[in-house]
């Protein structure tokens, strides 16, 4: 079991309240996910080439980003919080990218692209929220998820979400039965993947779709033809997220829909405290169907 | 508050529950508590297990959104919800009435008994999985896997039934007006006699719905499934 929350404003004046309404609904799905949580945030304003990263306690990120300047010519700042850092790149954020997975292995890289930043933890996912300073958060739009591991382990890169692209990423409620083979698939087409999960095998096979050139809506209908398992999921966007549930859709979800905001939840008590709830359209996604919101790069993900 | 409960009906009658004071496990004991009357559960914010386990003829009033397993094991009790209803609305239903204003999620009525479950709008997959007894009438479409090896009772949809309709299924009888996406396995359409015209007229009227039931089709079990054939013994 795990929890999945996911906020789109559609009202500008809700973004600086952001992750303000999302912390609780974060915190209401501790209980689908005690052990892990994570959320990705899409901030507002103007774009600002962004790594997410991960290392161990007391890694050295000055020395990261000077080899990082060094061997790709760009300009890198650093924003630490607690064992993550935002590297700030200005120049080519995909070489930058390439060039620290395969340069420096302490280092996850969690996320890459001009709005998005990915933070993850173990632990109580309100205690992660804190941390991460979710509820002062602004933006357009995020996700965020609870996990109780079942086919990996408890691990902060095993934490969601997972980065399928620039700018994208997923959050997956479920467990994947052909994960194994997947991953040998996708990593003999040159997908790397950084940790044992088989969601990131998901986030693997889209990023991999996409690369080859389908739309995010493609990808997805080949994720339903290959995915194997039990498979709630949520993709974010630049400007938007999508959600699709497999065929059989053991695992809920719940969408919301109001003038000024979409919701998606694992359940809708997570959505039940946000503004207007009481005039939202409410319904459940409907098994094997792709939802999207959002325009514009959704068309072409990555 | 068992004190206060046993107090006459007109003071029961205005007996609001309101949960964002009371736990669910507070509120759930008052009203399992309770010998009669009727009760509002305020701000139920989609939290699980509300107005489980009664056993005696109460009424609640569900104002919102309710979680899961709502009105679990109900007996005599009446309770309606205000709103939707999320997965196992009214599981294992003995006897009584449950009702859902709006939608509710997978396996309302599952395994249920006896009773009544009235959903006004949709339910999704598995309404009705393994019935033994429960009657449950749909307002709107049921999802895919619907009365799955029901064995006893009535399943009424009155829009759309989705794929694998009654797979497996024993001896419920279910009756749709809209499009069966797809019958289950061992699961066939059935001649509609008068019998179950009265039958269909008399649960259609219980629950509150107007709908003609010469418009509807039965379905039920072709039978082949009881027994093991003793062609498929090599198989073991």
């Amino acid at each position: 079991m795990c929890g999945i929350v996911g906020l789109f404003l559609k009202d500008a004046a809700l973004h600086p309240r952001l992750g303000a309404l999302m912390a609780p609904m974060l915190a209401e799905m501790t209980d689908r996910g005690p052990d892990s949580a994570g959320f990705a945030i899409y901030r507002d304003g103007p774009a600002r080439p962004t790594l997410s990263c991960l290392a161990p306690e007391g890694f050295d990120w000055p020395g990261a980003a000077r080899a990082l300047a060094d061997a790709t010519g760009a300009e890198v700042g650093v924003e630490r919080i607690s064992d993550h850092a935002l590297l700030r790149v200005s120049g080519d954020l995909r070489a930058a990218r390439r060039w620290l997975i395969d340069h420096v292995p302490q280092v996850d890289v969690l996320a890459s692209g001009e709005a998005i930043e990915t933070f993850k933890g173990v632990g109580d996912p309100l205690a992660v929220a804190r941390t991460f300073g979710l509820e002062g958060r602004t933006g357009t739009h995020g996700l965020a998820h609870t996990r109780m591991a079942t086919e990996s382990a408890v691990t902060i890169s095993g934490s969601h979400p997972f980065s399928t692209g620039p700018d994208t990423c997923l959050v997956h409620n479920g467990s994947l039965s052909n994960h194994f083979l997947l991953r040998g698939m996708l990593e003999a087409q040159g997908e790397r993947l950084q940790t044992e999960n088989d969601s990131e095998v998901a986030a693997a096979f889209l990023a991999w779709r996409m690369r080859s050139g389908d739309t995010l809506r493609q990808a997805l209908e080949a994720a339903l033809k290959r995915l194997d398992g039990f498979y709630t999921l949520t993709i974010g966007t630049r400007d938007g997220f999508a959600v699709l549930r497999d065929p059989i859709a053991c695992k809920p979800a719940v969408l919301a829909e109001t003038d000024r905001w979409v919701a998606m939840a694992s359940e809708f008590r997570a959505i039940a405290p946000l503004p207007g709830v009481e005039h939202a359209r409410i319904w459940e996604p409907e098994p094997g169907t792709i939802y999207t919101w959002g325009g514009g790069d959704m068309a072409k993900a990555a | 508050m068992s004190d206060g409960i046993t107090a006459t009906a007109e003071a029961q009658a205005n007996t609001a529950l309101d949960l964002t004071t009371l736990s669910v496990r507070e509120a759930n004991r008052a009203l399992q508590s309770a010998k009669g009357g009727a009760f509002r559960l305020l701000n139920p914010g989609g939290k699980h297990a509300l107005a489980c386990g009664l056993s005696q003829p109460v009424s609640v009033s569900i104002e919102g959104h309710a979680g899961y397993y709502c009105a679990g094991m109900n007996q005599r009790a009446e309770v309606t919800v205000h709103g939707n209803a999320g997965t196992g609305l009214a599981e294992n239903i003995m006897s009584g009435t449950v009702r859902v204003t709006g939608d509710a999620s997978q396996s309302a009525g599952a395994t249920g008994h006896g009773g009544l479950v009235v959903i006004a709008g949709n339910a999704s997959a598995r309404c009705g999985i393994s019935m033994k007894g429960v009657d449950i009438v749909v307002g709107g479409d049921v999802g895919h896997m619907s009365a799955f090896m029901a064995q006893a009772g009535n399943l009424v949809v009155l829009g759309d039934a989705g794929p694998d309709l009654g797979d497996s299924i024993y001896e419920a009888r279910l009756f749709v007006r809209g499009a069966v996406a797809r019958l289950g396995t061992d699961c066939v359409e059935k001649e509609m006699r008068a019998e179950h015209l009265d039958l269909l007229r008399d649960l259609l009227a219980r629950a509150g719905m107007q709908a003609d039931p010469a418009e509807f089709r039965r379905y039920g079990s072709a039978r082949r499934l009881y027994h093991f054939k003793v062609d498929n013994a090599g198989a073991y």
